[in-house]
């Protein structure tokens, strides 16, 4: 019984620490004055300039654009390349599944700037692929394609090949019986997969901060440049309502989940 | 096989080329980069509204970053605002365009003294923004003795409530002018003589800022800072108990001005957004907002009186004697890196 | 049907974007530039080892070690509650510890620097209380808590996905034995939660030791980290063969610990992996 208590308070205390500074960034963005450390009387002013400033509009675009483009690539890419993967050799796998891992594994700056190298050094000779939206787009997808490659093969070796081959002996063309047999089967890590990617795409700071140019900044890189100007009231209101967006979605995703499992259970 | 890698390859080099097309989709979209906090945001508004060219506006802390960002990062800036060095540096290196002046009549309004700068004497490629002195921003009510010279920023007594420049010219600049050698010092026992004096420095100081200083010194978090004087007007204005002093060693005296970069691809636009900025309205905009001092006559003429004939905020020549225009040192600025980089390792 | 085909499409935007830009950061790292061009030289490579950069180099590993440590020491017992049986709402409670990881990590950085400042709401309530203000806005303790609050969540889901995968009979067999409460954790839990913990200290040291953002922002650009001297080299100083030549160094650190860890890691699909 004390063991349980004492479970529970160092639980708390935790999320003392981790909610904290989430919920004082919440209060102060009602905060009627710059100051984070006095309460000045309610206000929605920061909503308001947050909403009319062009910059955090600019950003919250590219934001999404890129992680909903480089997700859906990186998916078509990935899904592809695991089903090959698959069905490769072994030594050729290992090899291929190594290469795979290395952006994953590389730190973050590393494949950062090396991937700014590259389209420096090809906009410097060839005048395509000059910084800015595309070149940002391209890494993004680039790192998320091994997240969706890892996340669909392990459905590919649960899968049972009698059944494609099965459905080619009553007659399937070799397309038909993939997007009715195989598919369908994996699609759960199809689904993980551009999750993931996109999650990653949309938190992703380091990568993009190398790869962007001119006038083009997420989220992240927006949050980074304002924060290292002092503190901003704006970034508070807008913690707030990526906060919300999350919670809100979360609790979405488990509601459903929770609905199908009880509708499981019923059944 | 053969056939499908070639098609891939194929395919991905198509994703590719259009991808990269879609980030230089060609509006009339002026890329303007800026020191951060450098302008009235109402003006680039105003400038959308009345010309319809869409202003897409970026930020950076230092020259330096800058320079790397257009010289070695390919960016396409249409409008960049470096000081003084970097232009003499970009012209150098052909990194910056000739602009018609014809196209920019409000230029007439420009006081004669910032023209034919030695940075660009013939004055073909920049056109003044702003200008100012480098100093001391210090809170009264923290520091009780007189504050003259750079030696303050030494003092033990302050520990953890210095606030240094992340900028590696102008923090050794402050510490060759504290041993009264040349801000342009390109001697290597006074560069290494300053390198010491700056790791000897590092246990005082509270943090190496950027923009932030201007947040940290209104809301008290140190008592001393290095600041240009453009700033300090900003932040006196906010918490009166802020002072700023020029050093008596003397002080760096800097011009910003605005250049197009070669790399730009909207000259003419560019062209109408430096006139914009010459407009009297809007450059006694600008400069009431950022408090930096304006080369631009009338728009002085326009300031609170008070303001326009602040010692701070327009120093007279006399008071600005012993002032530096940093230069450009070729390729002597290596060392300066170095030595900046083992600054901050230490 | 032959299918392996369906991945040349990635396998050549592999070489492109994965490749060939290490190779690229290979170059810069092995050359320098002079005024006929890149020229083979060592300088870049050499200067890493130069006193002041393994000074950054050995801080970075330092910092990461510790908060790596902290980490741990917070993160297991977490773990542990959130399995124990007697937790009914455990869901919930695992939902509360997912959410803050959801957070932009920047906010989450910038949360702490607004509170950490002097005259933040930390010092304001220490001061009401009677307390003394701390001051560690700034300091090498910034950072490492900067990197726990931020990397905490990576140690505890991995241990916590082992310790819910473990078989109760096992503990029940130790206590039927007569083994206490902690000899049974040192005895049988702990060493079949290691997978879990190898892979909770690679997840969380591996982005500490290379942060720029959390040292940058938390450590006022006092507190250089590797991160942060090659960020400078790219973005301000311009010197790309050092920065390549940093960058070098930095991989090679990490795969070697992930050569070091992945000895460890038996069971996880992750073992095919690099070697």
């Amino acid at each position: 019984m004390v063991n349980r208590i004492m479970q529970r308070i160092y639980l708390c205390l935790i999320f003392l620490f981790l909610y904290a500074p989430i919920v004082i960034l919440i209060v102060f963005s009602f905060n009627d004055s710059k100051s984070r450390a006095k309460w000045n009387g309610f206000t929605l002013r920061w909503y308001k300039e947050m909403i009319q400033d062009p910059q955090i509009r600019s950003a919250l675009y590219y934001t999404l654009a890129i992680a909903i483009i480089a997700a859906l690539i990186a998916t078509i890419i990935g899904t592809f390349a695991a089903i090959g993967i698959h069905n490769m050799k072994r030594w050729k796998r290992n090899i291929i599944m190594n290469l795979t891992y290395l952006p994953v594994l590389n730190p973050d700056i590393v494949t950062g700037i090396s991937l700014m190298i590259l389209f420096i050094f090809i906009s410097s000779r060839f005048s395509i692929l000059s910084p800015g939206f595309g070149t940002m787009l391209l890494a993004h997808i680039t790192f998320n394609i091994p997240y969706v490659i890892l996340s669909v093969l392990p459905k590919l070796k649960q899968l049972d090949k009698n059944l494609y081959e099965a459905a080619l002996d009553l007659g399937a063309t070799p397309w038909y019986a993939f997007f009715q047999v195989i598919l369908p089967q994996i699609a759960p890590g199809i689904v993980t997969g551009a999750l993931l990617a996109f999650t990653l795409s949309l938190d992703d700071f380091v990568i993009s901060f190398f790869t962007t140019g001119a006038g083009v900044s997420n989220l992240s890189i927006l949050i980074y440049s304002m924060a290292r100007r002092g503190v901003n009231p704006k970034i508070n209101a807008l913690s707030t309502v990526l906060f919300i967006t999350v919670l809100f979605l979360l609790l979405l995703i488990n509601a459903r989940s929770s609905k199908d499992r009880v509708r499981k259970e019923h059944a | 096989m053969k056939k499908s890698v070639i098609l891939s390859i194929l395919s991905v080099f198509l994703i590719t080329i259009f991808l990269g097309g879609c980030g230089s989709k060609d509006q009339t979209t002026l890329n303007v980069y800026n020191w951060g906090d450098y302008i009235d945001s109402s003006v680039i508004k105003q400038f959308e509204k009345e010309t319809g060219i869409k202003v897409n506006y970026d930020t950076f802390a230092t020259n330096e970053e800058m320079y790397v960002k257009i010289n070695k990062g390919n960016a396409s800036y249409d409008i960049a605002i470096p000081s003084d060095y970097m232009i003499e540096k970009m012209i150098k290196e052909g990194l910056v365009e000739k602009i018609d002046f014809n196209n920019i009549p409000n230029y007439q309004y420009i006081e004669d003294r910032f023209k034919n700068l030695e940075f660009d004497p013939t004055n073909e490629y920049s056109v003044p923004y702003m200008w100012g002195t480098l100093g001391i921003l210090y809170n009264k009510k923290m520091v009780d003795e007189p504050v003259d010279s750079w030696d303050i920023l030494w003092n033990p007594k302050y520990e953890k409530q210095i606030l240094m420049l992340d900028s590696q010219r102008d923090s050794l600049a402050v510490a060759l002018k504290k041993l009264n050698y040349s801000m342009n010092s390109t001697n290597d026992a006074e560069l290494e003589a300053a390198k010491n004096a700056l790791i000897e420095q590092r246990p005082l100081v509270l943090a190496y800022v950027g923009d932030e200083v201007k947040d940290k010194m209104i809301g008290e978090e140190a008592a001393l800072a290095v600041v240009w004087g453009g700033d300090a007007v900003t932040m006196h204005r906010e918490n009166p108990d802020l002072e700023y002093v020029i050093p008596k060693e003397g002080t760096n005296l800097f011009v910003d001005s605005i250049v197009i970069p070669s790399t730009a691809k909207h000259k003419a636009e560019a062209e109408k957004f430096i006139d914009f900025l010459c407009r009297t309205d809007i450059a006694f905009k600008n400069t009431d907002y950022i408090g930096y001092s304006t080369p631009h006559m009338e728009a002085r003429k326009q300031l609170d009186p008070e303001l326009a004939n602040s010692p701070i905020a327009y120093p007279e020549p006399e008071d600005l004697e012993n002032a530096e225009i940093f230069i450009d040192l070729g390729t002597y600025i290596e060392q300066y890196n170095r030595v900046w980089t083992e600054i901050k390792s230490h | 049907m032959n299918k392996k085909w369906i991945s040349a499409p990635y396998l050549v935007w592999m070489v492109i974007f994965i490749v060939v830009p290490l190779f690229l950061v290979g170059f810069y790292g092995i050359t320098v530039r002079t005024d006929t061009g890149f020229v083979f030289s060592l300088e870049p490579l050499q200067r890493c080892f130069e006193p002041t950069y393994l000074k950054v180099l050995g801080r970075s590993v330092l910092l990461a070690a510790i908060s790596t440590v902290i980490c741990l020491i917070l993160g297991y017992p977490i773990a542990m509650i959130l399995t124990s049986k007697d937790f009914s709402d455990k869901n919930i409670y695992l939902m509360l510890f997912v959410i803050p990881m959801w957070m932009n990590f920047l906010l989450r950085t910038y949360a702490w620097l607004t509170l950490l400042e002097k005259n933040g709401l930390i010092n304001v309530l220490l001061q009401k209380i009677g307390l003394n203000p701390i001051h560690i806005l700034y300091t090498n303790q910034a950072v490492v808590l900067g990197m726990v609050y931020n990397f905490l969540p990576f140690m505890v889901l991995p241990i916590y996905s082992v310790l819910k995968k473990l078989d109760s009979s096992l503990i029940e067999a130790a206590q039927d034995l007569g083994a206490n409460g902690f000899q049974t954790f040192i005895k049988v839990i702990f060493p079949l939660s290691i997978p879990g913990v190898v892979s909770g200290i690679t997840m969380v040291f591996m982005p500490a030791v290379t942060t720029f953002v959390i040292s940058r922002l938390l450590g006022g650009g006092h507190y250089y980290l590797i991160g942060n001297l090659i960020e400078e080299q790219f973005l301000s100083v311009g010197n790309w063969h050092f920065g390549s030549a940093l960058s070098i160094f930095l991989m090679i650190i990490i795969l070697i610990s992930i050569f070091i860890t992945s000895h460890y890691e038996t069971d996880k699909e992750g073992s095919v992996g690099l070697w």
